[in-house]
C-alpha cells in the first residue's frame, strides 16, 4: 500500500497532460518543428543548399522539370530547382512566428476588451459589443485584398489583419467569464478593503481568467497559422523568394505542375495539416486538464479505438 | 418588434457606411495615380488631365465620397477602370458562379456537419461520437486550399492517368444546361468547401445537443414515454436550430462574397476570382464594389437571421429571453 502524498493543483494538472497520450504526440511534434523551424540554417548549412538558390544543373531536369527526392534533395526540388527541404524549414520559422505572435497580441487585446466590457458592463459593455459585432461583420479576406493593393506585402501586415480579425472570440469569451466573476465575493471583498477598478480587475480578476485565456490562445495558433497559409497562398502574406508553406503550395498550384511532382504539394500539405491538427490536440488536452469540468467536453477524449464498455455509460454524464 | 427591427437596421447601415467609408479613404490614400492608370502608359499629361476631370477625381476628397455614397445608394458603383464596363454587370456576370458553389456546399456540409454532430452527442464517449470527434479534429485543422489541391490531385489527376474522369478539374457550367452537368462540375469545390465547414457544423452541433440533452424537459420527454428518436431530433435538434442559424447566417454571407480560396484553386470565374483580378489589376472600382457588396451580404444575413430567431424562438417573440 503505497502512501497517500497531497497533490497541488499544477501538480494535478500536469499529471493529467502527461497522462494525454495524443496530446504528449502533439507536444512532441511542435516541439520538434520549433527545432527544425530554429535549425534552418543549421539544415541549409548541412544539405550545403540556401533557400533561396535555384539549382539550375542538379536540380531540374534537362527538361527544366523539377527533381523527385534523393540523396541530394531529401525532398526533391521545386519548378525553379530550389530544395524544398530547406524552405520548408525556413517556412516553419515564418508560420509558427507568425502563428504566435498573432495570438498572443490577439489575446492581449481580446482579454482587454473583454475584461472591460465585462467588468464596467453598461455602456461600455455596449459601445465594446458593438466594436466586436463590428470586426464580425467585416469581410475579411476582401479587406486584405484591398490592404495588400494599397499597401503591398509585408509580415506586419499580415499579423495585424490576423490579429485584427481573430481577437473577438477571445473578447467575447473573456467578456463573459469577467461578468460572473464580478459578482463573486472576493470582488466584493477587495472593494470593501477600498481597491480601485484597475486594482480588482489585474490583482483579483485577471488570475482567475488564466484558465480560458491559456486554452483560446493555443486554439488560436492553428487558427492564425492557417490565415497565415492562406494569405501566402492567395499571393497576400510573404512576399516571394522568401519560403513560405503557403507560398510554396501556390507555387505548386501555378500551371498544376504539382500534378507531375506529387513532392511538392504532399510535403508542405502534411507539415502544414500535422502543425494545425498538433496545436489543436494540444487545445484540446489543455482545456480537458485545466478545465476537467468544462461542459462544452464532458468527456475526455481517449485515443483508443474500442471503448470500454463500462466506462462510455458512466462518462455520459 | 418592429423598434428592435429597426435597431438593427440601423446598425447595419451604421456598418456599411463606416465599410465604405473605410474602403474609399483606404484607396484616396493609396499611392499611384488612377487617372493615370486609366489612360495608360503612353498617354500625354494633357490626356491624364482630362481623364481625371472624367472621373472626377480632380475634387477635394470629401466632395469626392459625397458623390460615390450618392451613387452607391443608387446602385451605381461606377466603372471598370480596365474595360469601362459598369462594376454592377461585372458582378452580376460572376454571381452564378459563386451562388451556385455556395449553395451546393451549405447542403453539402449541413448534411454531413449535423448528423455527425448529432451522433456524436447521443452517446459521449462511444466509438460514434470518438469518430465524430477525429472527423472534427482533422476538419478544423485542414486549411481549405490544401484539401481543393488535394481532391484535385486525387479525384481529377489519379483517375485521369489512369484513363478515366471521375470530376472534371472543376469548371462553372450553367444551371440551366443540365443539373447534372452543373453538380458533376462543382462537386469537387463543393466538397473542399464544405469539409472544413462541416466539422465546425459538426463541433457546433455537438456543443449544443449534449448542453441540451441534459435539460429538464428532455427528462421529462423521456419520461413520459417518446421515442428516442423523437426526443433527439424533435424536442433536442429544435433547441440547437438557433444557433445553428446564426452560424448558417454569418457563413452564407461571407460566402456570397466570394468563395476566394476555393473559386482561386478550382479556377471558378466568380466573385472571389474577380476580387482577385482586380487586386492584381488596381481596379480600385471593382474592389470596392465587391467589399461593398460583401458587407451588404453580411448585414442582411444578420437582419436575416434575427427575423428567423423570431420563428424560431418563442422566447423572442414575447421578449422573455
Amino acid at each position: 500500500m503505497s502512501d497517500v502524498v497531497q497533490r497541488g493543483s499544477f501538480e494535478l494538472t500536469l499529471r493529467r497532460v502527461l497522462s494525454d497520450r495524443a496530446g504528449m504526440l502533439s507536444l512532441a511534434f511542435i516541439v520538434v518543428l520549433a527545432l527544425f523551424a530554429i535549425g534552418a540554417d543549421a539544415i541549409a548549412y548541412l544539405v550545403g543548399h540556401s533557400p533561396v538558390e535555384q539549382f539550375r544543373d542538379t536540380g531540374l531536369t534537362p527538361q527544366g522539370l523539377p527533381v523527385p527526392p534523393s540523396p541530394e534533395f531529401l525532398m526533391g526540388t521545386d519548378q525553379l530547382g530550389r530544395d524544398v527541404l530547406v524552405r520548408l524549414a525556413y517556412g516553419a520559422r515564418v508560420s509558427l512566428l507568425i502563428g504566435v505572435i498573432a495570438s498572443l497580441l490577439a489575446a492581449c487585446i481580446g482579454v482587454t476588451v473583454g475584461v472591460l466590457a465585462g467588468y464596467f458592463g453598461g455602456w461600455v459593455d455596449v459601445v465594446l459589443g458593438r466594436l466586436m459585432d463590428f470586426v464580425m461583420s467585416i469581410p475579411v479576406l476582401l479587406c486584405m485584398l484591398s490592404l495588400v493593393s494599397v499597401f503591398g506585402t509585408s509580415i506586419p501586415l499580415s499579423v495585424s489583419v490576423i490579429v485584427f480579425f481573430s481577437w473577438t472570440i477571445m473578447g467575447r469569451v473573456i467578456r463573459g467569464q469577467v461578468m460572473s466573476l464580478r459578482e463573486r465575493e472576493f470582488v466584493m471583498a477587495s472593494r470593501t478593503l477600498g481597491a480601485g477598478h484597475l486594482s480588482i480587475m489585474v490583482i483579483d480578476i485577471l488570475p482567475n481568467l488564466s484558465v480560458p485565456i491559456i486554452i483560446y490562445t493555443t486554439m488560436m495558433i492553428p487558427t492564425s497559422i492557417i490565415f497565415e497559409s492562406t494569405l501566402s497562398f492567395l499571393g497576400l502574406g510573404i512576399v516571394p523568394p522568401a519560403p513560405s508553406w503557403g507560398g510554396m503550395l501556390s507555387e505548386a498550384a501555378n500551371n498544376s505542375i504539382y500534378m507531375f511532382a506529387w513532392w511538392l504539394i504532399l510535403f508542405p500539405s502534411v507539415i502544414l495539416l500535422l502543425t494545425t491538427l498538433s496545436f489543436n490536440i494540444l487545445g484540446d488536452t489543455l482545456r480537458d486538464a485545466l478545465d476537467p469540468k468544462a461542459n462544452f467536453r464532458p468527456v475526455k477524449m481517449r485515443w483508443r479505438i474500442w471503448p470500454k464498455r463500462s466506462r462510455s455509460k458512466g462518462d455520459a454524464k | 418588434m418592429i423598434g428592435f427591427l429597426a435597431k438593427r437596421v440601423g446598425f447595419a447601415a451604421l456598418v456599411l457606411f463606416l465599410l465604405s467609408a473605410f474602403i474609399f479613404f483606404l484607396f484616396f490614400v493609396a499611392p499611384g495615380d488612377p487617372a493615370r492608370l486609366v489612360a495608360g502608359e503612353r498617354a500625354s499629361d494633357a490626356q491624364v488631365q482630362q481623364v481625371r476631370e472624367n472621373l472626377g477625381l480632380g475634387k477635394p476628397v470629401l466632395a469626392q465620397y459625397g458623390d460615390f455614397v450618392m451613387r452607391s445608394l443608387s446602385g451605381d458603383l461606377g466603372f471598370s477602370y480596365r474595360n469601362q464596363q459598369p462594376v454592377l454587370t461585372l458582378i452580376q456576370q460572376r454571381m452564378p458562379a459563386t451562388i451556385s458553389l455556395c449553395a451546393g456546399a451549405v447542403v453539402m456540409w449541413l448534411l454531413l456537419g449535423v448528423p455527425i454532430g448529432i451522433m456524436s452527442a447521443r452517446k459521449p464517449g462511444s466509438l460514434r461520437d470518438r469518430l465524430g470527434q477525429v472527423f472534427i479534429l482533422v476538419g478544423v485543422s485542414f486549411p481549405s486550399f490544401v484539401l481543393g489541391m488535394a481532391a484535385l490531385y486525387c479525384l481529377y489527376f489519379l483517375p485521369r492517368k489512369a484513363g478515366f474522369t471521375l470530376f472534371p478539374a472543376g469548371s462553372y457550367k450553367p444551371i440551366g444546361d443540365g443539373v447534372l452537368d452543373w453538380a458533376w462540375h462543382l462537386f469537387l469545390p463543393w466538397l473542399s468547401l464544405a469539409l472544413t465547414s462541416a466539422a465546425i457544423y459538426a463541433r457546433l452541433t455537438r456543443g449544443q445537443m449534449l448542453e441540451v440533452l441534459g435539460e429538464d424537459y428532455i427528462r421529462t420527454a423521456r419520461a413520459k414515454g417518446l421515442k428516442e428518436r423523437v426526443v433527439v431530433f424533435k424536442h433536442g435538434l429544435r433547441a440547437v436550430l438557433t444557433p445553428l442559424t446564426t452560424q448558417l447566417g454569418a457563413d452564407v454571407a461571407v460566402l456570397l462574397g466570394g468563395a476566394i480560396v476555393t473559386e482561386q484553386v478550382f479556377g471558378l470565374q466568380g466573385i472571389g476570382s474577380l476580387a482577385v483580378q482586380a487586386v492584381n489589376s488596381q481596379d480600385r472600382p471593382v474592389i470596392i464594389g465587391i467589399v461593398l457588396l460583401a458587407g451588404f451580404f453580411i448585414v442582411v444575413a444578420n437582419i436575416v437571421v434575427d427575423l428567423l430567431y423570431v420563428a424560431l424562438d418563442p422566447r423572442v417573440r414575447t421578449g422573455a429571453a
